[in-house]
């Protein structure tokens, strides 16, 4: 069966769970800004036009809200139901966001969510302004915790192992806060969150405007989301610079699989357009090198020369390895602190890794003994490899590679949505100011295919992120394999197929309730 | 510090543990679907005030596992990885619950409001008997083998393992725990009668939910005195501070409330105030009695679940291995980790702050049938 392994089952259990959620929360937290600023219009102007707008988008927040909260439970608490090893090793550090994401963010947005949608006629106009307002801002507080601890787990930092609880524990709980990549990550979601709702509201604006309805509800709502998308995805592609950047300096392997690039050269070219060939299979790497380097990476490939260098590290001539290249190591490159070093082949790595967890177990029977000596001993060839403690549980080096496909064309497919989403907006900002947003029937129907267009942007960009740090859950510290429960594979096939059809079933109820809200309009 | 951070965590996760259980007067009350109202109208209303209060109660339960997984990980990972179907079918009727509620009235949903109804139900009725029975393994244990140093076998790898095949259903088969599911379901259901009572403006619901108070609160206060026999007569655990050693202590969480007082001193004042509130429910206008007996659910949880714990004894055991079994000491999370967390739950007296003031600010005026029909309400 091609899904046998436990491993599998879970990744695919919280890749199932965490996809699904992911078609719910960018909306919520997208939508929820736009709904405060179309409030903001009518508590100014006291225009009651405002009033109905907003409200009208509000109802498909609420189906949206209901739905997010429901998946999100899921995914917190899986990381103890199906990873559990996860959940010790590195809950010192990583449960603290999530606890605190509760704290401040979910009761800011339950809490003020009632007053969104039941205090109209109870609370003064300000206070549900600011109600509204409130709700928004508790989303991206929301999102902020959520991916600090996911930036941390591509990123780890601020923390320390713990040879006596054999885990690791958190010593700098801002270095975590402010790390880089987690702000980094921040802004490019947020952002992302910002266009998804700016394109929903366009296309279902658009879909009014196709039937010849409520027009100006129509166009008023795509003047705010047009003008607000622009800015968002202006950020959104600033922001994902920065990322590709981060990813070259933290997980040169996913940008590599981002590339489909096995060898590299110094001025690394990137693939604007390009097609795998799917004969070239790492695997073969290990058990048939000659059929393996006679196949060819690309069956279509259109790249930039030295393009990679430039983004990755502004200057034309950086070598920025390819997959073969981080698997034998030797080359040479700058490290967090600005300092050259040579990068270790992967064998070394796991040999290393190996002795760190030896050591560990040598530390141990040592503290059990009461052997003060070998306690020492233990414990700095313990420290001295503990930066490879996760290429331990690797079998052989080609492991450490994702799959390069998805993560290929998901990258590649997310970028060239980007792309097309600059040139809706821009049309979009134009049609409007010369006034022929009711005009042109192909704009409407774009402007509806859009929709399922982002949600495929967007997932495509957390398969990216998520595939593309494979086979690692915390980068170079522990695999995912080394993270899971201890259930039967069978329990989680069962999970995963009970989940399928809950999310099948409630994705159905969702989509047709929403359906029918649009088709009454906000007249309604 | 650490001995007092450790305490210091395990009084604020078993605050929210004893929050939830108030706040599950959504669930009582929506146990009461299939009972105390009929008609189309008199369900909407029943649906509609326990709907402005559900994500309070669902966002209790998502912070509560947020703060035992910040705090006492060990328990995370062993109890969530172990008891693998127990937390999955608590998982799967709040799922369904949170989409119930916005979904049931709406055209086009698919399944039709019954499903919904029946979902909310179940979430009610099962869920917290579920959630009942996951707290009761606090002091019955679990049937799991837990090494942290496992991590450095490859061959076996896991930190905790769940030794028998039912990975926590077995454990609604333990008396205790089915005790402790039916008391908390109990606890639940009179909250959501008082509740009912306080906040539905209906002359033919709030008659009906007097009538069931009176058997609804009897059956708890009755399940509720059964429950502490039950617990003030079995062994406990208790850990040696020094070597870590676990050894069975006859009367253990009895000790524990004799020893320490002021959770007996809580117990006692909790028990008062359920009585009182249910009484002055049933006997006069009672006013206050859904805060009273509430605030009185709190305090007596809230004692209970301390002395799970304190005094030096072990929280989570392992009926395999009682060596193996969880203690404040060995499951918590680092000093540093601790802090950093007691400086975000200052924020908590904040949380509450502004819940209180937006539930005061949303329940002003009781909630009618004619306020549904008011064309600017959100009506689920």
């Amino acid at each position: 069966m091609l899904l046998a392994s436990l491993l599998d089952l879970s990744r695919l259990q919280f890749a199932l769970t965490a996809m699904f959620h992911w078609l719910f929360v960018p909306l919520t937290i997208g939508l929820g800004f736009i709904i405060a600023i179309m409030e903001t219009y009518y508590v100014r102007t006291d225009n009651k036009f405002w009033k109905r707008t907003a409200k009208f988008w509000m109802k498909i927040f609420a189906i949206n809200f209901a739905i997010g909260v429901a998946t999100g439970i899921i995914l917190e608490f899986q990381f103890g139901t199906n990873w559990s090893n996860y959940s010790w090793f590195v809950g010192d550090i990583f449960g603290a966001p999530l606890a605190i994401e509760g704290i401040f963010a979910f009761f800011l947005e339950s809490t003020f969510f009632a007053i969104m949608f039941f205090g109209w006629n109870k609370v003064s106009k300000k206070a549900h302004l600011l109600s509204t307002w409130l709700v928004a801002f508790g989303t991206i507080l929301s999102a902020l915790w959520i991916l600090i601890a996911n930036a941390w787990m591509q990123y780890p930092i601020g923390m320390e192992f713990n040879p006596d609880t054999a885990r690791n524990e958190m010593i700098d709980f801002w270095a975590i806060v402010t790390s880089p990549i987690a702000l980094n990550k921040f802004i490019h979601t947020v952002t992302n969150c910002f266009v998804i709702a700016s394109v929903v509201v366009i296309g279902i604006s658009s879909w009014y405007l196709l039937r010849k309805r409520e027009d100006e509800f129509a166009r008023r709502s795509i003047r705010i989301a047009s003008v607000f998308g622009l800015i968002s995805l202006i950020i959104v592609i600033w922001s994902g610079d920065g990322s590709a950047y981060h990813v070259a300096k933290k997980q040169p392997m996913k940008l590599a699989a981002m590339e489909g690039m096995y060898r590299s050269q110094v001025g690394t070219p990137i693939v604007a357009f390009g097609i795998l060939n799917p004969n070239k299979n790492i695997s073969q790497l290990e058990t048939d090198s000659l059929a393996y380097a006679l196949e060819e990476p690309y069956l279509i490939n259109i790249s930039i020369p030295q393009g990679l260098s430039l983004l990755v590290d502004r200057k034309l001539n950086t070598f920025v390895p390819g997959i073969e290249d981080i698997i034998e190591g030797g080359y040479t490159y700058i490290d967090g602190d600005g300092n050259e070093q040579v990068a270790m082949p992967v064998r070394e790595r796991m040999k290393k890794g190996k002795i760190a967890l030896e050591s560990l177990a040598m530390y141990k029977k040592a503290k059990e003994a009461g052997d003060e000596e070998g306690k020492e001993m233990a414990l700095s060839l313990l420290k001295e490899n503990y930066p490879h403690f996760g290429y331990g549980f690797i079998e052989k080096p080609t492991d450490i590679v994702p799959n390069v496909p998805i993560t290929f064309y998901s990258f590649h497919i997310m970028v060239i949505l980007g792309g097309f989403f600059i040139l809706l907006f821009g049309l979009t900002i134009y049609l409007d100011r010369k006034e022929l947003l009711t005009r042109f029937k192909w704009f409407h129907i774009l402007a509806i295919v859009s929709i399922p267009l982002v949600y495929i942007c967007t997932q495509a960009g957390w398969v990216v992120s998520e595939v593309g740090r494979q086979p690692w859950t915390i980068q170079d510290i522990l695999t995912s394999n080394a993270s899971l429960s201890g259930v039967s594979s069978s329990t989680v096939l069962t999970t995963v197929i009970m989940f399928f059809v809950l999310f099948s079933i409630l994705l159905a109820a969702e989509l047709t309730i929403l359906f029918k809200v649009i088709k009454k309009g906000p007249g309604a | 510090m650490l001995y007092t951070l450790q305490h210091y965590w395990w009084l604020v996760v078993s605050l929210l543990a004893a929050l939830l259980v108030f706040l599950m007067f959504v669930q009582g009350g929506q146990s009461l679907l299939f009972g105390i109202v009929k008609s189309e109208k008199e369900k909407t209303l029943l649906i509609n005030a326990l709907g402005h209060k559900w994500e309070l109660t669902f966002t209790t339960l998502v912070t509560f596992g947020g703060g035992i997984f910040a705090s006492f990980p060990l328990y995370y990972s062993t109890s969530f990885g172990g008891a693998y179907w127990l937390w999955m079918a608590i998982l799967f009727l709040f799922i369904v619950q949170a989409v119930s509620f916005e979904y049931r009235g709406k055209a086009g949903n698919l399944l039709g409001s019954r499903t919904y109804e029946i979902f909310l139900f179940l979430n009610g009725f099962l869920g917290s008997l579920l959630l009942g029975v996951a707290v009761g393994s606090f002091f019955t244990g679990g049937s799991f083998l837990m090494d942290k140093m496992n991590i450095t076998d490859l061959n076996l790898q896991v930190i905790s393992q769940w030794t028998n095949p039912w990975h926590g259903l077995e454990l609604i088969t333990v008396p205790f725990n089915l005790l402790m599911g039916i008391v908390v379901y109990l606890a639940a259901r009179t909250l959501g009668l008082l509740y009912v009572i306080k906040r539905i403006d209906s002359d033919t619901i709030v008659p009906k939910a007097k009538t069931q108070l009176k058997v609804t609160g009897v059956a708890f206060v009755l399940g509720f005195v059964g429950l502490l026999i039950a617990l003030f007569t079995m062994t406990g655990y208790s850990v040696n501070v020094e070597n870590g050693i676990i050894s069975p202590v006859k009367y253990k969480y009895f000790f524990n409330m004799t020893h320490l007082i002021w959770p007996a001193v809580m117990l006692i004042v909790g028990v008062v105030l359920v009585l009182i509130g249910i009484g002055s429910a049933l006997f006069s206008k009672g006013k206050y009695s859904f805060f009273v007996t509430g605030g009185g659910v709190v305090l007596a949880v809230w004692s209970i679940l301390i002395c799970a714990a304190f005094n030096n004894t072990a929280f989570f055991v392992s009926n395999v291995n009682i060596q193996q079994s969880l203690t404040l000491y060995n499951s918590s999370s680092s000093e540093f980790t601790l802090k950093i967390m007691f400086y975000a739950s200052l924020f908590i007296p904040f949380v509450i702050a502004y819940i209180t003031y937006v539930w005061k600010a949303l329940s002003k005026t009781k909630i009618s049938e004619e306020d549904l029909d008011r064309p600017d309400s959100h009506k689920y």
